[in-house]
């Protein structure tokens, strides 16, 4: 899992303590899934159970030191050898929604599609804009450049998901215009095209399912 | 006339010198724009009651399905058709009222265009594109010259200056067309499909630049079919069969990321 093999792998640059993870982990990824000081620890047990860490001592200040093992670093190995699965999508809500949109009475689905779509090109917009941020910080700094590089492909992978959502809203768009422009008088499910205006609170366009 | 679709925030006083939350003034208005083409029963609507106000440092990105609209209004925008009804008030001259002899000294001095295959004379350089439009507004061809060249230099692309257009590469040419866009004092720039013909991260670099003029001051109307391109915008307006049916609206980006506020 994630937050496992990403510890593993700030270990293997060498010791350290729970909070530091915990900090680096953060600068890494940009804080885009924080983690708490509990689920670091929780996670670092679970690595020492199975033999993956050890505790190794102190630092000055006290903080209790974890170093990767042996078998730690061949677990690593085979991480980042082996893809992550795509085979077994994760349940995603709007591919749900959308689903249960269709012929859905009193939703138009267009308006599920264009407030979908809003949300999404604003998010993609802020991602751009850290991601300004970020390469202007590369540009100027050298002294957290990998941090910094780390955190730009977090970033740019965020864009590429939320743009490839708005791809896909615009075809389901596109596509139920096509179906409803095709589909004969009565019957079949696909959504109505409605007028170009935004839908008035309540207003029911959607065609009784057939 | 008021519409659903209607932003609230566009409702800005437009008047010249009225007291309002914006003392800046918009550098462009589309104001209740119609454009119908034909009549009858082929009459078509493209555009239906646009209302639009983009301001100095304001990007402003125009997304939609094909035929929603998207170039009409940037050509009308820019002076290149009329609309059927409605004004187009760019620096606070009224084009759509405006004479013919006003109007092509207000494209020359105010208004830069950006085409997705770049436009540039292929006879001339860089930086002899970059000088046409000052040339043809009178301004002196070594003057002209001086102010292309430091226009160049401004977005980094003073190496460039000597080359014709068929020695850059797509992304280095409509650089330089947006160079020219914005040469001397115009401030407005319409780019319509600008990365079209583009990769993707040529296509970012040029909107990377765009962005970087309009930091810098100057008004921006990217058409873009591409949410990744229309996201380095400030705003982010819908059309769809020639209204606009929705629109983003820019907030503290650091609020995205709830780690990032604590701390």
């Amino acid at each position: 899992m994630s937050i496992r093999h990403g510890l593993l792998a700030l270990l293997e640059r060498g010791p350290r303590y729970g909070s530091q993870l915990r900090t680096e982990f953060e600068s890494r990824t940009g804080s885009t899934w924080p983690l708490n000081v509990g689920q670091v620890y929780t996670t670092l047990s679970r690595l020492e159970r199975d033999g993956l860490v050890e505790q190794d001592g102190e630092d000055g200040a006290g903080h209790a030191l974890y170093t990767i093992t042996e078998a730690g670093r061949a677990e690593l190995k085979l991480w980042f050898e082996k893809p992550v699965d795509r085979t077994s999508p994760a349940r995603d809500e709007l591919a749900i929604k959308l689903a249960m949109a269709v012929g859905a009475p009193g939703v138009d689905i267009r308006d599920v599609i264009q407030s979908q779509r809003r949300h999404t090109v604003k998010a993609m917009q802020d991602y751009t804009r850290l991601k300004a941020q970020a390469l202007t910080a590369l540009e100027s700094g050298a002294e957290r450049e990998r941090d910094d590089v780390a955190w730009l492909l977090v970033l740019e992978q965020l864009i590429f998901q939320t743009e490839a959502e708005a791809r896909w809203l615009d075809h389901c768009e596109a596509r139920l215009i096509r179906l409803s422009a095709t589909a004969p008088r009565d019957g079949a499910p696909p959504a109505p095209a409605t007028p170009p205006r935004r839908a008035e609170p309540g207003r029911a366009v959607s065609r009784p399912g057939a | 006339m008021s519409s659903p679709s209607r932003s609230p925030q566009q409702s800005q006083p437009n008047q010249p010198g009225q007291p309002g939350p914006h003392t800046v003034q918009p550098v462009l208005q589309l104001q209740n724009l119609t454009r119908v083409h034909g009549s009858g029963a082929t009459e078509v609507h493209a555009l239906r009651g646009i209302d639009l106000d983009v301001f100095p440092g304001e990007l402003v990105a125009v997304m939609g399905p094909s035929g929603s609209g998207k170039s009409t209004l940037l050509t009308i925008a820019g002076g290149l058709d009329t609309p059927s009804s409605g004004r187009v008030i760019v620096e606070n001259t009224d084009i759509t009222a405006a004479d013919r002899k006003t109007l092509a000294a207000l494209r020359r001095r105010s208004i830069g265009y950006v085409f997705q295959d770049y436009n540039l004379i292929p006879a001339l350089t860089a930086a002899e594109n970059v000088a046409l439009p000052r040339e043809l507004d009178g301004t002196s061809a070594r003057k002209a010259r001086r102010e292309a060249i430091a226009a160049l230099e401004e977005m980094d692309l003073g190496h460039l200056a000597d080359r014709f257009p068929d020695e850059m590469s797509g992304g280095q040419q409509q650089r330089v067309a947006i160079a020219r866009a914005l040469v001397g004092d115009r401030r407005l720039v319409l780019a319509d499909e600008p990365t079209g013909a583009l990769d993707s991260e040529t296509g970012e670099s040029v909107l990377a630049l765009l962005r970087a003029r309009c930091d810098a001051g100057a008004a921006g109307v990217l058409v873009t079919h591409e949410p990744r391109f229309a996201a380095w915008a400030d705003r982010v307006v819908f059309l769809r069969d020639g209204a606009v049916v929705d629109q983003t609206i820019r907030s503290d980006a650091d609020s995205l990321l709830t780690g990032r506020t604590a701390e």
